[in-house]
């Protein structure tokens, strides 16, 4: 996915000049608190739903909840593909720049992290309106702390969870008989099978958080990663990473001079056989990838014994949304079990789901049980083991560090 | 109506066009308009943020600190040596390949075979031919599949660095494959112009070998024909991006990516440096293509004392011949590429060291068949309506030039090369802040629009020799016997020249299809055609679908091609039926 | 170029000659012959007009003789020069030379490098070749004329210089094609005279292809007629 935030500028450029023109009108629109009176009211409006477009098993998945939807509540959904969430965070702000209190384009946005914040800090958020949710007791608040607290954001109900992602490495079954199970058992596996590992450039996502991930375990006090990074404690916190990280490199793919743009670029290389073991931010990526044919049957999944970071993706409704009652139908729909089910079927998304399977009754786990297993999925006790992500900040930093030093 | 100005101004206007031969008079300065005011505008839309001037987005005074970012940006030094580097290479290979080319084959009887299979390579965009290449040669690639393991003994593929190499050799490779055709049709062109074949039998009959000969009497006597686009090959390799984001490296990568990437980036304040990126690309590519004209001139006093030796038969021949077999190793490599990813489309699975994937499929085609109707009916759509308002432009200005008997000079010329001189993200940086400002920017008129600023001068350039050319009889007698000028025109003309003219407007029609810039600049990211797709998937999507994708990109130009070719033909055919 | 022909390659015999051979040579258009059979000897000196009218074969017959015929036309017979056979060699080997109506000259280089590039490349060093430019330009009685540039001289100029091009690069016979065309009457005269006299005075065999009678009363040798 290559993020083109230059729509974001287009967009903010577009409405900052636009707000000369447009009247300024501010009205705030509260919704009724009945849950039967909202999904009256929701009925007939047609939402939209801005979500990340780059992957067609997600687009696939959308389009199914929009037309479950439809069938059920009479709520149209319009996915509006985005190359990077940051596009709708910039139409919101522009919107509020320009006045427009309600009718907003942006009904409900599929977010997390420091998009989140942006717009929590704005007070651009619709809510709290998770717990408003029927379908919200079912979500895992005890064991998953990501579904409360978003990169060290507390949530507060502002948005609704719906979907998990965790640190897993994949690797290749047939080449691998023992795969890393710690950060520096994998430094170690490296300097054994050189070349047979990398990562992808850290300017993205998956890039950083393998960073983040390799710190997180070679930091004595991970605590600290949960509070934003000064010069001082910068240096000395990330000292140990950039030592075994210097240990790494040379036994990387290329010897560590060139780097796979993203995460499909580099499953791509484990289909050539360049490489045998690579990180990835989806659980169900070796299962997924696997029946679609584009890894080996061999593959397989492995989590650290240590636990690795995971974090919840939410849906969120802007302040002047128009169609907040259709949203929360919406945002509902998400947390039904059935629906929970069906996205964690590897065969569609391979999601992990965001319920506490414990909360729920015999027949509404029923989906889950029937869902079909595939060798290379991980357990779910294996996933159990997340750690929250880091100060955003730290990721910015770790970035800029690593241009730094390894980009000459 | 009643606004006495609307009148005035009306009244004015009809005077002017009809004391100066008509609407027709405006063709010229409309064209010139369509693209030399856009450049012009965004050349100063480019500079002024690269000053730090940009009020929509908080720039508001001027300075130098763009620039002291840009240079104090990890990587840049290498960044620009692999620029100059690979742009300089790129277009010195390509220019002696394709003189070395041209030496050799000429006049020889299997020269206009060679050139029909030239033709497919020049209608591909160049980011197909780059994807495919970026298989080829990968250490996992086809040619390591072909020899593995029973030549090189490689289980899994080695870890030897091609795509991606710090040096951008796969770049300047890809490049030449694409640019060497081109230079080929250019001197190819150019040939008509001199009086080739006598001077070479003179020359044969003074001892010199046919290569030897057209190297010394043929190539100094067409140059100056073929020094523009050269500057424009020049141009293109210092500055290209598609290329660059598949084949080139990535850490750095070359300027013209860092500005892209700038551009792009989410952190709105890195638009000046990167504005300031494109500026110092501007700079580069002035700087060279000066230095080459320099150089010209040394070239020449070389030349001439190379000449003066008398060498019948020499290191030149041979390194002619050279040239020639490196070239068509180069074509086969570029047909190898897009047959390559064509039967990536179809294939099921293909694993390393099969030669061949094991099983094939339509899977890949019919899963792609909905999602790729969008990009598809987009990509054809701005084709057509670029090629056809290029057409009717030029057109317009060829019929111009016949009626008032004065052919467009050499300073014509050098404008209609401006859009190919001057690097593209140089000003369409700038263009989209003006598109953004006027509320254009996304819509279908303004990629058309920016389309249309690259497709005219190929247009222009393909159809005028065969338009002057045409017989002036044709016109005195169909005049005798009373036709109007458009009356000629559409009876005369144009039937006479429908085949160069479909071959013209398909040579448009593959210009299109190839934009990646334009279409993303212009379209604000929301305008997806085939190439901005294929380029952006080629990051790491299945190889698959980057085969479906890079077949469609090469298809829809040939297909074009073909009917250029085919209609007049089946229009022949037709004709003589009904007669026999 | 040499069209289609039969290479026959025959070593010098009994009856090898000085000079120009041409032995059963045939020239054909499609089904249309232009030429049945020619068998024709020119001494060293000697100069041999045909004459005929457009479209007989004339100038075809001389591009078969210097190898350079068009693939259309399709050719047999045997070229020899002083005994050895060159018919199956390439033009810029058989150094024969030959003289246009156009001049020719290369307009990208000087009057003198026009003359230096016929100069066989064994004659090395700078000053030797300016010397050897400089006599030929001498001889045309254009000395002083190596560095301008050929658009600047009169027809009758470039004519020369085109002849002593030729003459430099040492060949063995000389194929006129209507060289004396484009001049006018006193030019073609002195130019005629310069040509034959050069010519013969290096003992080379020509022969010359006109429709102009004057010409072929100037050559002073045997005149053939082709018949359309």
């Amino acid at each position: 996915m290559r993020a083109w935030r230059r729509a974001s500028i287009v967009a903010w450029v577009t409405w900052m000049l636009a707000s000369v023109f447009a009247p300024g009108v501010s009205v705030a629109v509260e919704p009724a608190q009945n849950w039967s009176d909202i999904t009256r009211k929701a009925r007939g409006q047609t939402v939209n739903f801005n979500a990340w477009a780059g992957d067609e098993k997600t687009n696939a998945f959308i389009a199914w909840v929009g037309e479950q939807i439809a069938k059920r509540f009479g709520v149209m959904v319009n996915h509006v593909k985005l190359r990077d969430t940051s596009e709708a965070v910039t139409r919101v702000v522009a919107e509020k720049a320009a006045g427009r209190d309600r009718d907003g384009t942006v009904d409900l946005v599929w977010i997390n992290g420091p998009n989140f914040l942006a717009l929590r800090e704005e007070g651009l958020l619709f809510g709290p309106f998770a717990a408003m949710l029927p379908n919200y007791r079912y979500v895992d608040t005890t064991n998953v702390r990501s579904n409360l607290v978003d990169f060290t954001v507390p949530v507060d109900g502002y948005e609704s969870p719906w979907r998990r992602a965790q640190i897993v490495f994949v690797y290749d079954g047939e080449r691998v008989t023992e795969p890393p199970r710690s950060v520096p058992a994998l430094l170690a596996w490296a300097k054994a099978h050189p070349g047979r590992t990398t990562h992808p450039n850290v300017r993205n996502f998956l890039g950083s958080t393998f960073l983040k991930q390799a710190l997180y375990e070679l930091v004595p006090d991970p605590e600290v990663l949960q509070r934003p990074p000064t010069d001082a404690s910068f240096a000395s916190v990330t000292a140990p990473l950039w030592a075994w990280y210097d240990a790494l490199r040379p036994t990387l793919w290329r010897r560590g001079e060139q780097f796979p743009d993203n995460g499909p670029a580099q499953r791509q290389l484990m289909n050539d056989g360049e490489i045998d073991l690579m990180v990835s931010f989806n659980p169900a990526e070796a299962a997924v990838a696997l029946s679609a044919g584009q890894l080996p049957d061999s593959v397989r999944t492995v989590v650290f014994d240590k636990g690795t970071i995971g974090n919840t993706s939410f849906v969120a409704i802007p302040y002047n949304a128009a169609n907040k009652e259709g949203a929360m139908i919406v945002a509902d729909f998400l947390l039904e079990p059935a629906t929970q089910a069906h996205a964690q079927d590897f065969r569609q998304m391979g999601n992990i789901t965001v319920l506490d399977l414990a909360k729920l009754t015999a027949a509404e786990r029923a989906p889950f049980d029937a869902l079909p297993r595939n060798p290379a999925l991980p357990t779910s006790a294996e996933l159990r083991r997340t750690l929250l992500e880091p100060h955003p900040t730290w990721m910015t930093r770790i970035t800029a560090e690593w241009e730094r030093r390894y980009t000459k | 109506m009643d606004d006495p100005h609307h009148g005035r101004v009306g009244a004015a206007v009809h005077e002017v066009t009809r004391a100066r031969g008509g609407v027709l008079r405006l063709a010229p300065a409309l064209t010139v308009a369509v693209f030399l005011l856009p450049i012009g505008a965004g050349l100063i839309g480019t500079a002024l943020p690269a000053f730090g001037y940009l009020p929509a987005i908080g720039g508001r005074a001027f300075g130098i600190a763009p620039w002291r970012e840009l240079f104090a940006s990890p990587g840049i030094a290498t960044a620009v040596r692999t620029t100059v580097v690979t742009g300089i290479a790129a277009t010195l290979v390509s220019v002696a390949l394709a003189l070395g080319f041209c030496a050799v084959a000429h006049g020889r009887r299997w020269t206009r075979r060679i050139g029909g299979m030239l033709a497919p390579i020049l209608a591909t965009p160049h980011a197909a031919v780059a994807i495919g290449f970026a298989f080829v040669v990968a250490p996992s690639g086809w040619i390591a599949r072909a020899l593995s393991p029973w030549l090189t003994g490689w289980a899994l593929p080695p870890d030897i660095a091609t795509v991606g190499h710090a040096s951008g050799w796969p770049l300047v490779l890809c490049l030449v494959a694409k640019e060497t055709p081109y230079l080929i049709l250019m001197i190819a062109g150019a040939l008509h112009q001199v009086p080739a074949a006598r001077h070479l039998g003179i020359a044969r009959m003074l001892g010199y070998g046919v290569t030897e000969a057209w190297l010394k009497v043929i190539l100094p006597q067409i140059y100056p024909q073929i020094r523009l686009p050269i500057l424009a090959v020049l141009a293109f390799s210092l500055s290209v991006v598609d290329v660059a984001l598949i084949l080139g490296p990535s850490n750095p990568p070359t300027l013209a990516v860092l500005a892209v990437r700038w551009f792009g980036d989410a952190d709105i304040a890195n638009y000046f440096p990167g504005a300031a990126a494109a500026c110092l690309l501007f700079a580069i590519v002035v700087g060279a293509m000066m230095a080459w004209v320099a150089l010209e001139h040394a070239g020449e006093a070389v030349g001439r004392r190379w000449i003066a030796r008398g060498t019948r038969s020499g290191a030149a021949s041979i390194g002619a011949r050279a040239a020639f077999a490196m070239t068509i190793a180069l074509c086969a490599g570029s047909a190898l590429a897009i047959v390559g990813m064509s039967i990536w489309s179809f294939a099921a699975q293909w694993r390393f060291p099969d030669a061949l994937p094991g099983s094939l499929t339509l899977g890949n085609w019919s899963r792609l068949w909905a999602s790729l109707a969008v990009p598809v009916a987009t990509t054809l759509a701005l084709a057509l309506a670029a090629t056809l308002i290029a057409l009717l432009l030029v057109v317009c200005c060829l019929e111009n030039e016949s009626r008032t008997h004065r052919r467009a000079g050499d300073r014509a010329l050098w404008i209609l090369y401006v859009p190919l001189l001057v690097p593209q993200i140089a000003f369409l940086f700038g263009a989209q802040v003006l598109l953004v400002s006027t509320g254009l920017d996304g819509t279908f008129g303004a990629v058309v629009w920016a389309h249309l600023i690259f497709v005219l001068p190929y247009l222009f350039l393909s159809l005028a020799d065969p338009w002057r050319a045409l017989d002036p009889r044709y016109a005195r007698s169909a005049t005798s016997l009373g036709a109007t000028p458009l009356e000629l025109l559409l009876r005369i003309k144009l039937p006479l020249l429908m085949g160069p003219v479909l071959i013209a407007c398909a040579v448009a029609f593959a210009v299109s299809v190839g934009q990646y810039l334009p279409t993303l600049f212009a379209g604000s990211g929301r305008v997806a055609t085939l190439t901005t797709d294929a380029v952006t998937l080629s990051a790491g999507a299945d190889r698959r679908v980057i085969g479906v994708y890079a077949l469609l990109q090469a298809a829809l130009p040939c297909c074009a091609y073909l009917l250029a070719v085919a209609l007049p033909a089946w229009r022949m055919a037709h004709r003589r039926a009904r007669w026999t | 170029m040499s069209g289609s022909m039969r290479r026959t390659s025959v070593p010098p015999g009994p009856e090898a000659r000085a000079g120009l051979t041409l032995r059963g040579v045939r020239i054909a258009i499609r089904a249309h012959v232009l030429i049945p059979a020619l068998d024709l000897d020119i001494g060293p000196g000697e100069c041999v007009t045909i004459m005929g009218r457009s479209g007989a074969g004339k100038s075809t017959l001389l591009a078969y003789i210097a190898g350079t015929m068009e693939p259309a036309f399709s050719a047999a017979g045997q070229v020899a020069i002083d005994g050895v056979d060159v018919t199956g060699l390439a033009p810029e080997q058989r150094r024969i030379g030959i003289l246009f109506q156009d001049d020719l000259l290369f307009p990208h280089l000087s009057v003198g490098e026009n003359l230096a590039f016929g100069l066989p490349a064994s004659l090395r060093g700078i000053p030797a070749r300016r010397e050897a430019v400089e006599r030929a330009l001498a001889e045309a009685e254009l000395a002083g004329f190596a560095r301008r540039d050929p658009a600047t001289l009169s027809g009758g100029q470039r004519a020369r210089v085109a002849l002593m091009r030729t003459l430099l690069a040492a060949p063995r016979a000389l194929l006129l094609d209507e060289p004396f065309n484009k001049l006018d009457a006193q030019l073609r005269h002195d130019f005629r005279r310069f040509v034959f006299d050069h010519a013969t005075e290096r003992g080379l065999p020509i022969l010359l292809v006109t429709h102009d009678v004057a010409d072929a009363t100037a050559a002073g040798g045997r005149t053939m007629t082709l018949e359309a």
